[in-house]
């Protein structure tokens, strides 16, 4: 990655195994913010409806910061899915969760640099075996996710194919988040707080009762999502 | 090999302190040299339930920040000779409980102790994340009701995740501690049933603990319910416990309501 004729420090971007991107901002934020907007002018269509991860490391001794740098995110239509690199306490706005366990695949921007070696195609499913905890958010646009194991309440499981749990879903299952509307749900035990489908949900109070406790799928059908037993 | 065990729940109130204490003496009474650290800075409550609250001179922060040496905060319990307490502040910040300073005292009192037993402060802020930072065990206290299992599940999650061992890929041993079990309630269905909790948090069960008067008398008079009252169920309960965290394998009994005299004479009068 060369800097010498960029007039402003180019914004680094990982490519991850699970999270599409991470954001790693500097101080001070407004150099850094004027670099990624030049870099959206350049490919402006780079982030859209990609979740993004930032990696606040270079921030933590300036937590006083991190607010702002939010909202500047926030005003560019950058989505933040977690955060990661700095002490949850450290800073006292509302965070998204904070994520570990990523893989790193690439650094610099892998998906527009020419010189690059070609990445090895990455897998398009995510198969969690453990379960998912209240508190946890997965977020896996590439494809379906298949959860060994329940996924609790206060939990979320999002996708951008199909998903499916192998216990019971307590938590929220959205589906089909980048407009595939043939993602379907599934689980082997019903329990959900929200169902969503390519933008359509249903919470618990709509699903019919009948169903609840059993095997199900959800899937949707022009404009309207059908919950069914799976026996 | 030191074993540094934390005591953790998320929610307030459920019995993580009682539970430190009782699970702290059954362990010195096996024999084990056992240290309680108590996390819970501005509100220490674990002094009181071991009836040391007057022999305190200096604490974990003192400690930590170098205003005295760990042999001096230490006190040795008057009636098991391998228990001792690490207090916490009441009156200093919880902010002087440093990363750093946690991690120079967890490992120094490894070096002395068999056991390091961590009563977690409630809630999943900076306290309760480094009380559960360098443990190798986790024991969950939940109460059987949705609210306290819920707050369980998300602080598994992060003993999953946030944890030293999860830094290095390890995994923390989580036990789950049903405390606070009231028979009379579960037989109207008006707690969580064992089965269902278990099923949502799937982790193993440690043991489970009956509400019992045996606890708030043993609390009272400033002594773990192990020592004050060792036949009492509660007791027994934290016995066994004990045991299983030192690897022997015992069935976990469910307490049922025994009813007394009275109910049931009452009972037969009615019927
Ligand atoms: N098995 C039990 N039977 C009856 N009372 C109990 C039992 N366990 C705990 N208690 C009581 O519940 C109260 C809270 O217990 P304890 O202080 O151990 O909880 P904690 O989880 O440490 O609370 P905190 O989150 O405030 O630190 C105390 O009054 C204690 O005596
Ligand atoms: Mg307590």
């Amino acid at each position: 990655m060369s800097t010498t004729s960029r007039p402003r420090p180019f914004v680094r971007v990982r490519g991850r195994s699970f999270i599409a991107l991470v954001l790693v901002p500097e101080p001070p934020l407004e150099e850094w913010l004027g670099g990624l907007d030049a870099q959206m002018q350049r490919s402006p269509a780079y982030f859209a409806g990609k979740p993004v991860v930032a990696d606040l490391t270079a921030l933590a001794a300036v937590p006083q910061l991190v607010a702002g740098l939010m909202e500047a995110l926030a005003s560019r239509g950058i989505r933040l899915v977690g955060i990661e690199g700095i002490e949850p306490n450290a800073i006292d706005v509302e965070l998204p969760p904070l994520l570990s366990g990523g893989r790193t695949v690439a650094d610099g921007i892998a998906a527009s640099a020419p010189e690059a070696p070609p990445p090895p195609p990455e897998p398009a499913s995510l198969l969690l075996d453990q379960p998912v905890r209240s508190g946890q958010s997965v977020v896996f646009p590439r494809g379906d996710v298949t959860v060994v194991g329940s996924v609790g309440s206060g939990a979320e499981v999002v996708a951008g194919g199909s998903i499916h749990i192998y216990g019971t879903l307590r938590g929220r299952a959205v589906a089909g988040m980048s407009g595939n509307a043939q993602a379907r749900i599934f689980c082997r035990r019903l329990e959900a707080e929200l169902l969503a489908i390519d933008g359509l949900y249903r919470t618990a109070d709509d699903i019919e009762p009948h169903l609840r406790g059993k095997p199900a799928q959800a899937w949707l059908s022009g404009d309207s999502m059908i919950v069914a037993g799976l026996d | 090999m030191a074993k540094v065990l934390v005591v953790t729940s998320g929610k307030g109130g459920v019995g993580k302190t009682t539970s430190t204490a009782a699970l702290g003496a059954a362990l010195a009474q096996a024999g084990r040299s056992v240290v309680v650290v108590d996390f819970d800075v501005g509100l220490r409550n674990l002094d009181l339930v071991m009836g040391a609250e007057r022999r305190v001179v200096f604490d974990l922060i003192n400690v930590i920040q170098g205003d005295a040496r760990l042999p001096q905060a230490l006190i040795r319990d008057k009636r098991v000779e391998t228990l001792h307490l690490l207090p916490a502040s009441q009156t200093r910040d919880k902010d002087a409980l440093t990363g750093e300073g946690v991690g120079r005292v967890i490992s120094e009192l490894k070096e002395k102790f068999d056991w390091v037993i961590c009563d977690s402060p409630a809630g999943i802020e900076k306290g309760a994340m480094l009380a559960m930072h360098h443990a190798d065990i986790a024991v969950v206290v939940t109460n059987p009701e949705i609210s306290s299992v819920r707050d369980s599940d998300r602080i598994i999650g992060m003993l999953d995740a946030k944890t030293a061992r999860a830094e290095k890929g390890e995994r923390v041993e989580k036990h789950l501690l049903l405390t606070r079990y009231n028979p009379a309630r579960a037989l109207r269905g008006e707690m969580l049933k064992v089965e269902d909790v278990l099923e949502i948090l799937s982790i193993p069960l440690l043991g489970i603990v009956p509400e019992s008067e045996a606890v708030l008398a043993a609390s009272n008079v400033g002594a773990p319910v192990v020592l004050h009252a060792p036949e009492s169920a509660p007791a027994r309960a934290y016995l066994d416990a004990a045991k299983r965290l030192q690897g022997q394998t015992l069935p976990v009994s469910v307490p049922e309501e025994r009813r007394g005299l009275m109910s049931k004479l009452f009972g037969r009068r009615v019927a």
